[in-house]
Formats: C-alpha cells, sequence, structure tokens
C-alpha cells in the first residue's frame, strides 16, 4: 500500500472522481423517475459501468507499483485480444499471434524494471522486425504484408501506446511532489475521458457542422471544439495539482490531449466501419468493448507521456 | 447413466472452465436467454473446437449444470481409461457409437433416456470437429431423434472463432473473443431433409449475426 505516501491532492483528485460518479448516478436515477416512458437502460448500464471500472483502476492504483503494472498488462491483453479477434487474421498465424501476447509480459516488465531505453524500442523495434520473421517460419506468403502490418499495429496501439500510462507510475516521484505517481496518472486518465464527455455535450448542445462526415456522423466542430476548450482548462486547472506542470504547461498539455484523444477516437471508428462492426465485443455494458473505451487513450497517453516527459524528466 | 459426479463437475467448471471461458476467452452473446435452461431440450451446434463444449456448459447456470449432457463420440472419449473417466464423470457425456451399424434404437438409448430424466443434450450435427471454422453437411441423427422426441425442443446455437482458438489437431490455445449466437426453438418437420435445411439456413442466420463473422481470413 501507498496509502501513507499519498500526496493530498492525489487524495482529493480521487474524491473528486466519487463525488462524480455519484452526480451521474443520481441524475440517471432521476432521469428515469422524472421519464419513466422513456428508456434509460443505456444510460444506467453506463454509468454502472463506470462505477466498477473507476473502483479498479483506483484499486489497482493504490496497491502500488507491482499491482498497477500488472493491472496495466492485463489491460493491454484484453484490448489486444479483442483487436486480433475483429481484425482478419490468418489460421496458419496462431503461433504468431501467441508471441504477440508473450510479449506484453516482456514489455511490461521493462516498465517495471524502469528500463526506459528498452520500453521505447521493444515493440517499435524488436517486435516490429521479429514478427515478419517469425511469419517466415510459417511460410505462408498470401495476404504477408498485410498480416504482419495488422499484427504490429494491434501491437503498437494496445501494448505500446496503453504502457505509456503505466509508465508514468515509474517516472521519478521526487520531481512531482505534488500529485506523486498516480496523480499524473490520474490527470491523464481523467482529461482523456473527461475529454470525452465534454466533446459528447457540446455536440449536442450547439454541434451543427460534421467534421467527419464519412467516418462517424456524429462528430461535429462544435463538439470537438467546445471539447478543447473545456479540456484545457480543466487541465490548467488542475496542472499544478496534480503534475510539475505549470498552469501554462497544463492548458498546453490540455490541448495535447483533446485532440489526441479525439484522433484516437476517430481512428478506431474508421476501423469499425473498415470491418462493418459497430462495437468491438460485448465486454463493457452500456459502453461496448474495451477498445472503445480505450480508444481516445491509446493516443492520448504517449503523446501527452512525450511532452511531460520532454519538459520534466 | 447418473455415473456424473456433480461436485466433481461443478469444481471442473468454477475454477477451470468459466475462468478460462471469461479471461482466456471472451464472449460475445447473441440472444442469451433464448438458451434453455430447463430440460428436457436439445442444444443443436456447430462444431469446431472441443471447446465449444466448454463455451456452452460454461453458460448454463451452476444449479442445472449437472442435468446439462454433451453427445460425443464413443471411440474418441472411451478411447483410454483416463479420457474416459474425466469424460463420463467430470463432464458427462453421453457416449455415441459413430462407427458399425445398428438400429437407431440402440444408438440413441442413451439420448433418450437423458431426455426422459430431463436432461439438457448438446448434440453437434455436424458429427466432427472438421476444418477450423468451416461448417460441414449435417449429418441425420439430430433428425431421427427430434422426430422420435416430438415434444423435446431443439434450439440451434452457433459458435464463431473457437476454431481460431483451439482447433482441431492442434494442442496450442490462442486466446480470441468468440462469439455464441443462440436461435428460436427449429420447427419439426416430416421431411428428413427438409428439416436439415432448415437447421442449415438458422446456422447462416445466426453466424451473420455474429460480432467476429468473417474475419478469420480463411
Amino acid at each position: 500500500m501507498i496509502w501513507n505516501d499519498l500526496p493530498t491532492s492525489a487524495i482529493s483528485a480521487l474524491g473528486g472522481v466519487f463525488a462524480l460518479l455519484v452526480i451521474a448516478s443520481a441524475v440517471s436515477i432521476t432521469l428515469k423517475q422524472m421519464r419513466p416512458d422513456k428508456n434509460y437502460l443505456e444510460l444506467r448500464q453506463r454509468v454502472r459501468s463506470w462505477w466498477l471500472m473507476i473502483a479498479l483502476v483506483f484499486a489497482a492504483l493504490l496497491m502500488g507499483k507491482g499491482a498497477s503494472t500488472v493491472f496495466f498488462a492485463f489491460l493491454s491483453f484484453l484490448a489486444l485480444k479483442e483487436f486480433l479477434s475483429i481484425v482478419p487474421t490468418r489460421l496458419t498465424d496462431r503461433r504468431v499471434l501467441l508471441w504477440l501476447y508473450l510479449a506484453i509480459p516482456i514489455h511490461y516488465y521493462w516498465v517495471y524494471a524502469e528500463w526506459y531505453g528498452m520500453f521505447i524500442i521493444f515493440i517499435p523495434v524488436y517486435l516490429f522486425l521479429f514478427i515478419p520473421t517469425r511469419m517466415l517460419l510459417v511460410g505462408e506468403t498470401d495476404g504477408f504484408i498485410r498480416s504482419a502490418a495488422s499484427y504490429h499495429w494491434a501491437a503498437m496501439t494496445t501494448v505500446f501506446c496503453l504502457s505509456h500510462i503505466a509508465y508514468l507510475l515509474v517516472l521519478p516521484a521526487s520531481v512531482n511532489p505534488a500529485g506523486g505517481a498516480i496523480g499524473l496518472v490520474l490527470y491523464l486518465l481523467f482529461l482523456t475521458q473527461f475529454n470525452d464527455v465534454a466533446q459528447y455535450i457540446w455536440g449536442k448542445t450547439l454541434g451543427k457542422r460534421k467534421i467527419a462526415p464519412l467516418i462517424s456522423p456524429n462528430k461535429t466542430w462544435g463538439g470537438f471544439l467546445g471539447g478543447l476548450f473545456t479540456t484545457m482548462v480543466a487541465a490548467a486547472l488542475l496542472a499544478e495539482h496534480l503534475t510539475p506542470l505549470n498552469w501554462l504547461e497544463g492548458l498546453i498539455a490540455g490541448a495535447i490531449i483533446a485532440p489526441a484523444g479525439f484522433i484516437g477516437d476517430l481512428t478506431m471508428s474508421a476501423v469499425k466501419r473498415d470491418l462493418k462492426i459497430k462495437d468491438t465485443s460485448q465486454l463493457i455494458p452500456g459502453h461496448g468493448g474495451i477498445l472503445d473505451r480505450l480508444d481516445s487513450l491509446i493516443y492520448a497517453s504517449p503523446l501527452f507521456f512525450h511532452y511531460l516527459y520532454y519538459l520534466k524528466y | 447413466m447418473s455415473r456424473v459426479s456433480r461436485p466433481l463437475k461443478l469444481l471442473f467448471f468454477v475454477l477451470l472452465v468459466r475462468p478460462l471461458v471469461l479471461i482466456v476467452l471472451g464472449l460475445n452473446i447473441v440472444n442469451r436467454n433464448k438458451l434453455p435452461t430447463q430440460g428436457p431440450a436439445i442444444i443443436a451446434a456447430n462444431h469446431n473446437s472441443h471447446l465449444d463444449t466448454m463455451v456452452l456448459m460454461s453458460l448454463m447456470p451452476l444449479r442445472v449444470l449437472h442435468k446439462v449432457r454433451p453427445v460425443a463420440a464413443a471411440d474418441y472419449f472411451l478411447k483410454n481409461r483416463w479420457r474416459a473417466w474425466f469424460s463420463l464423470n467430470a463432464i458427462g457425456i453421453i457416449p455415441l457409437a459413430r462407427r458399425g451399424r445398428m438400429d437407431r434404437e440402440t444408438l440413441f438409448e442413451g439420448c433418450r433416456s437423458a431426455l426422459a430424466n430431463g436432461d439438457i443434450l448438446i448434440l453437434f450435427p455436424e458429427g466432427s470437429r472438421g476444418k477450423a471454422e468451416q461448417m460441414q453437411p449435417l449429418k441425420r441423427g439430430l433428425f431421427h431423434l427430434a422426430s422420435a422426441e416430438p415434444d423435446v425442443p431443439v434450439i440451434p446455437v452457433v459458435m464463431h472463432g473457437l476454431g481460431r482458438a483451439l482447433p482441431k489437431g492442434d494442442p496450442i490455445l490462442v486466446p480470441f473473443n468468440c462469439d455464441v449466437a443462440i436461435g428460436d426453438p427449429l420447427p419439426l418437420s416430416e421431411d428428413g431433409k427438409e428439416f436439415i435445411t432448415a437447421v442449415e439456413e438458422a446456422f447462416q442466420r445466426q453466424l451473420n449475426e455474429c460480432l467476429t463473422w468473417g474475419n478469420t481470413g480463411a
């Protein structure tokens, strides 16, 4: 347990998120009672899933470095499995895919061991070169380039990109006395998810011009710009409490996280359109699959990480 | 026939099969409410992998688990003493002779007495697992059993992706999310050919409902 050396601002952040959850539950219960004729099942499922997801994340974060690393490795496993299940794979490549799964514990070991150099090249270089090598042993050339590309794309998004969240936890705590190790993770997770919600609400209220009609007809300029503005303000306000960034650097962090999350969301939408599916699985009631939930983090995590790393570490 | 050990079967499914199906695999289920939870009933499913039976049984409520009986090839599952002991006691299969000529009465004796006992049978009308993710022509056995028991509902179930996770002839399990699509009870027909066509059409319809359908790249 790292309860004792948890900075007060991190504890306040946990409390703040719980307060938001209570409000969300209250809204969904009130809506149901005020308009019993309407079906709010999806909203209620969504809120309930949020409770469970946040409880799991917080529990993992509070149990310390080892448990958190295992937790994020497990998230990568679920995301990789989901991706490999929706994307076409060749039956002959089953053993190749097994290596992709094996890459998860190896990669997260570099995180745990705080071996930054290895963490940053293992998947982009070594796994990238290894996948086609293992495929050569299979000997099947039909669909070779397409498969190799899909497999590496899968590992980059679901393992490499997501693991940046876990690496935030092992950055030297002395640099961030305000928020401690978990402050950075709370900052990133909160802003990314907050941006999703803000975009949605702005889009509903003043969204008119479609921003990417061919990929995701629900996304509007109003939603995007409203989300960007709200997220930047929130990022500036929270920065000094949870991160080593000052308010101006936090404002820029918000300007990175919001569009990154937006693009991550659109990218997964494009993948789903390509495969002609609506959700990536049924894992999370009311939300869809784990990729439907993590899509914005896939882009936001590495970009926020490297911005922060360049400035402060 | 009641050799099935209830505690053994329960332990095997709670400790091993259910975690495996939930974590290593992961299921997308269409129409879960249509799955029969009360016998007698026949579940007619497509067959690609040893995991098919495990997935179907893991969907059943634990209180009826001991009532769920997969109909399985005697020549394969009773091949040696250990496999036979495990199949009969921990899983509770109803062995069916695939080879050799014998009249229908004796062939389906085990199935019919289980149905009379209120059990839920799992039957694979393809007869064997076949090539990964490819449907084989259906055998007539399901028709004969269904005609002999006209009051027992036959529910078609299609699974997709398990042939990728653990295909025939490869002992290594690779994790994949899989689909299970459950359909409406099949109408009984006088004519065997007609009945089998109806089953095949139901399978095809349900396959189209599967989330990961079309991604095996075969």
